[in-house]
């Protein structure tokens, strides 16, 4: 598939901040991009640089071969979901999808055809005439979308297309927008904080931290192999710690646990497994990579418990699956172990220092 | 309340009850006579303007003698007056479109735009709400008369659109800073000029402010005296004709005028009122 | 900055219509004043120089000072007066009226005189207070006067009385949005702690409307600080106040560039005022937000 954006070395600074720093990035024709990141590491800078609402300090954007880096946002084939909709107050829904037809000059009567065929499309044929405040927000949403891709963009930006939702409401549009991109074919460029919808959600997911792209992949990759502690810690939880590797060795916490040399590279400085990969035994089970302490908390979420396991000189975290609730749950205090194969531990070069 | 309370309890209840009930009525009382005494400080001059212009007697003295439309009638025949209103309707007029073709724009730059000075620029325009009129009547006085600008109406309509400019910013750029920025951009990303968004999206949102603003400095205007006192020329406006009769004696034709102006300024406040009632509910 | 052209033209067009304004009748005139305040009067005209003769003129002449210092008073006893009146209306509203509805028309009540013509309302007091006046004639015809007292008019509670008329609005304004603007959350969690009503009033409420208070101080002194009809219709002699003296210089005396200096005495008290205002703003700001 061919490239539908390409950013060489893009930047921006906002006077001696530097919110996006040197980024290069293609995105294919027809992919599901999400950009993530905590707030303040340049994902929505990047986005709004695309959509042309900034200039970039230095760097190119080349959509479909044509360099767009100095051209307004009204003459790039970008649209723009906005994260608070941006439905224009004083319009009918069916004149805030047609808006952008209409500025464009086409004609009235293809104006309402294709409004209503994007409405349709979204669920909302019957609203045209409502206006905007009289929706709920789920309904706003979609009005804004079907605003977006009336005029068939070359990609659709997202601005945290889901923030302003409720818990139960964001799981359905998650399923819809990833329906609606199936259908449509367009290229979506999504920017989150939330890492669950990063997963569910996208074919690719960029990591962002201080302006900088940290790690580039599918969903899964980024999971399993996570690049650096960073990105261990920030998508899904890691339990990390430092330690040296002596004689195929290394300490959590004081306690040795044995590495699998194939997987981790010498130099390594930290280490982490995840909570679900390891198991919770009783106190006075025998076995190899044992980590033995005492139940400091339990967190109770219906099919799996979270337990913190005090160490003595540190604590882990530690996934519990509940398939019979008659066994019941570790008391405080109760003398357990940790069990973590040697291949499910994950090593670190150094974090560095960003 | 159950019969086997203590009796004590059901004794004094009422009795607190009753104490705190007169306590809260009292001082209902006292604030409405506070409120009520404001008001007619407020108002008693505004009737006393009105009712002496229907009072037949020429004195404006206790008691009133009689009623009539005389002075009225007197109005009617003046053309110095009317010549007058004439003048003060073409300068309120002309001076409340230039402030608002200068004003919007200045409120908009305030808000949207990032340009060097802008500080300087904000406070400069934003002045005249707190400055004195003289001070801005006799600094353009001053230039016009360097310049060699004869004194007119037109030197009037520059001296109240410029002293007005800061009631349109304020009025303009409070409404601005309410509208999400984030509709310009769905407008430009929508492939709308910038020109298109301005007509098509921006002024339908800050309609009502606009023209509230338009109404406001228009009154303004039609009342103002020291920017006219020192800018006009030979031509009076109606604020500058009644200030001079009034300075040769008092008439039950200025309390006429008066009442004119005062049913005229009932009928702006009923539709600015209105126009606020009709602005559009925000969109969440 | 590496701006495409359309943009920056666009920037221009928004921008250059306003700048150009201000530039011109604003910024140029006040440098003007400035400079012209340096000037000599030879009567009848005035030459270019720069001398500080003007601004001798004003200290050693004690007529100009004690113009000043009645200005400040008059103007500071209008904030006074307006402020005693205008916050307990505005708390009346805020606090005690339940029904928005008829909040929203008594605070309209107190806007509305605003629209109606400024010397209109200057003048009918001027009508009411005068020797052969509504409230002579009044006092005489219940028996309280037997002849007309000139006392009512042409000094300086006539003038502070009728300035306090024209401008109290701008007081009731901030502090009713003042007032409206503090949570009731605050007034009931302050209550749970177990304050009285004095003591929520002085602890809670008073302190939060006082960025109102300034406002509404700063705006009424300065409109009443530089009023000059008022005076001319109600004041005397007694009541002149410093805009009449530079109208004077204008008019009759020809002396523009002492005119000027006495303007800009008063622009500089002005703006000082307005800065430490703002300041207090700002500070509020911080404090509360």
């Amino acid at each position: 598939m061919t490239n539908i954006i390409r950013l060489d070395g893009l930047s921006k600074h906002f006077g001696s901040v530097i919110g996006v720093d040197d980024v290069s990035l293609s995105v294919r024709k027809g992919e599901f991009l999400t950009l993530l990141g905590p707030s303040g590491c340049g994902k929505s800078t990047l986005l709004r640089m695309i959509g042309g609402f900034e200039e970039p300090t230095a760097g190119q954007i080349w959509l479909d071969g044509e360099d767009v880096t100095d051209l307004p946002p009204n003459r790039r084939a970008v649209n723009m979901l906005f994260q608070d909709y941006a439905l224009f107050p004083h319009m009918s829904v069916g004149k805030n999808v047609g808006y952008g037809l209409k500025v464009a000059g086409t004609p009235k009567r293809e104006v309402e055809t294709r409004v209503l065929e994007v409405l349709d499309l979204v669920g909302l044929a019957d609203k045209a005439g409502a206006a905007p405040h009289q929706l709920s927000g789920g309904q706003q949403q979609r009005v804004a979308l079907a605003r977006a891709i009336v005029r068939q963009p070359k990609v659709l930006l997202l601005d945290e297309p889901l923030s302003a939702l409720d818990a139960n409401l964001r799981e359905a549009m998650q399923v819809e927008l990833r329906h609606l991109h199936q259908k449509v074919g367009l290229t979506f460029i999504m920017v989150t904080h939330d890492q669950t919808e990063a997963l569910t959600m996208s074919d690719r997911v960029i990591v962002m931290r201080a302006g900088r792209i940290v790690q580039d992949g599918a969903p899964q990759s980024l999971y399993d192999l996570p690049g650096s502690p960073y990105i261990a810690d920030f998508i899904g939880t890691t339990n990390l710690f430092a330690s040296r590797i002596e004689n195929g060795r290394i300490a959590c916490h004081g306690q040795p646990l044995t590495i699998d040399p194939q997987s981790i590279l010498p130099g390594a400085r930290t280490f982490g497994f995840r909570p679900e990969k390891a198991r919770l035994l009783r106190g006075d089970a025998n076995g190899s990579n044992l980590l033995r302490g005492k139940v400091a908390e339990v967190f109770y979420h219906g099919s799996v418990a979270r337990i913190i396991v005090d160490l003595g000189a540190g604590q882990v975290l530690v996934d519990l699956q509940i398939t019979d609730a008659a066994a019941g749950l570790p008391q405080l205090g109760d003398a357990v172990a940790v069990e973590i194969a040697a291949h499910k531990i994950m090593g670190f070069a150094a974090e560095d220092a960003a | 309340m159950s019969l086997t309370a203590a009796p004590s309890t059901v004794r004094t209840a009422p009795a607190r009850r009753t104490s705190k009930q007169l306590r809260k009525a009292v001082d209902a009382w006292v604030w409405v006579g506070v409120a009520g005494l404001i008001l007619t400080f407020l108002y008693i001059p505004i009737v006393v303007l009105v009712a002496f212009s229907f009072n037949t007697s020429r004195s404006l003295s206790w008691p009133m003698t009689g009623l009539t439309l005389d002075w009225y009638r007197k109005l009617a025949e003046n053309d110095q007056l009317i010549t007058a209103v004439q003048n003060s309707l073409y300068v309120a007029v002309s001076a409340t479109v230039l402030t608002l073709l200068i004003g919007v724009p200045a409120a908009l730059a305030l808000d949207r735009l990032e340009f060097p000075g802008k500080g300087i620029f904000r406070k400069l325009v934003l002045l005249p709400i707190a400055l004195p009129g003289i001070i801005t009547g006799i600094s353009m006085l001053i230039l016009f008369r360097l310049i060699g600008f004869g004194l007119s109406l037109e030197t009037v309509i520059i001296g109240h659109a410029t002293a007005l400019l800061a009631v349109v910013v304020t009025q303009v750029f409070a409404r601005l800073q309410r509208l999400p920025h984030s509709l310009d951009e769905a407008s430009a990303d929508l492939g709308a000029s910038g020109w298109q968004t301005f007509f098509l999206v921006t002024l339908p949102n800050i309609r009502t402010a606009v023209i509230g603003a338009g109404i406001l400095s228009f009154t303004l205007s039609f009342d103002e005296i020291p920017v006219t006192f020192f800018l006009t020329g030979r031509d009076n406006t109606l604020p500058m004709y009644i200030w001079s009769t009034m300075r040769r004696g008092l008439t039950p034709e200025i309390n006429a005028v008066g009442a004119l102006i005062v049913a005229a300024s009932i009928l702006l406040i009923l539709v600015s009122v209105l126009l606020q009632r009709e602005r559009p509910r925000p969109s969440r | 900055m590496t701006l495409p052209l359309p943009l920056r033209v666009r920037k221009a067009l928004v921008l250059s219509p306003p700048l150009i304004w201000v530039v011109l009748f604003m910024f140029v005139p006040y440098t003007i004043l400035f400079v012209f305040s340096f000037w000599q009067q030879q009567y009848p005209t005035f030459t270019p120089a720069l001398q500080l003769g003007n601004y001798q003129t004003l200290i050693s002449d004690p007529q100009y000072l004690r113009t000043l210092l009645r200005t400040i008073k008059i103007a500071a006893l209008v904030s006074l007066f307006s402020l005693l009146l205008a916050y307990p209306y505005a708390y009346f509203l805020v606090h005690k009226v339940r029904r928005p509805a008829l909040r929203q028309t008594l605070y309209m009540a107190v806007v509305a005189p605003l629209w109606v013509s400024y010397l209109l309302r200057a003048y009918t007091w001027k009508t009411i207070l005068g020797t052969e006046g509504i409230l002579n004639s009044f006092l005489i015809s219940t028996g309280i006067l037997t002849e007309p007292s000139p006392i009512f008019l042409y000094n300086q509670t006539s003038m502070v009385v009728t300035l306090t008329y024209v401008f109290i609005p701008f007081m009731v304004m901030p502090i009713y949005a003042a007032l409206e603007k503090i949570p009731r959350n605050l007034l009931e969690a302050s209550a749970d702690l177990g304050m009285g009503r004095t003591a929520t009033f002085l602890k809670v409420t008073l302190p939060l409307s006082l960025t109102g208070v300034v406002a509404g101080f700063t705006m009424t002194f300065c409109l009443a600080f530089g009023d000059f009809i008022a005076a001319y219709l109600v004041g005397g002699p007694d009541g002149m106040m410093i805009s009449n003296v530079i109208a004077t210089q204008f008019g009759a005396s020809l002396n523009w560039p002492l005119g000027s200096a006495l303007a800009l005495v008063m622009l500089v008290i002005v703006l000082a005022i307005i800065s430490v205002s703002d300041r207090f703003e700002r500070l509020g700001k911080g404090a509360f937000a």
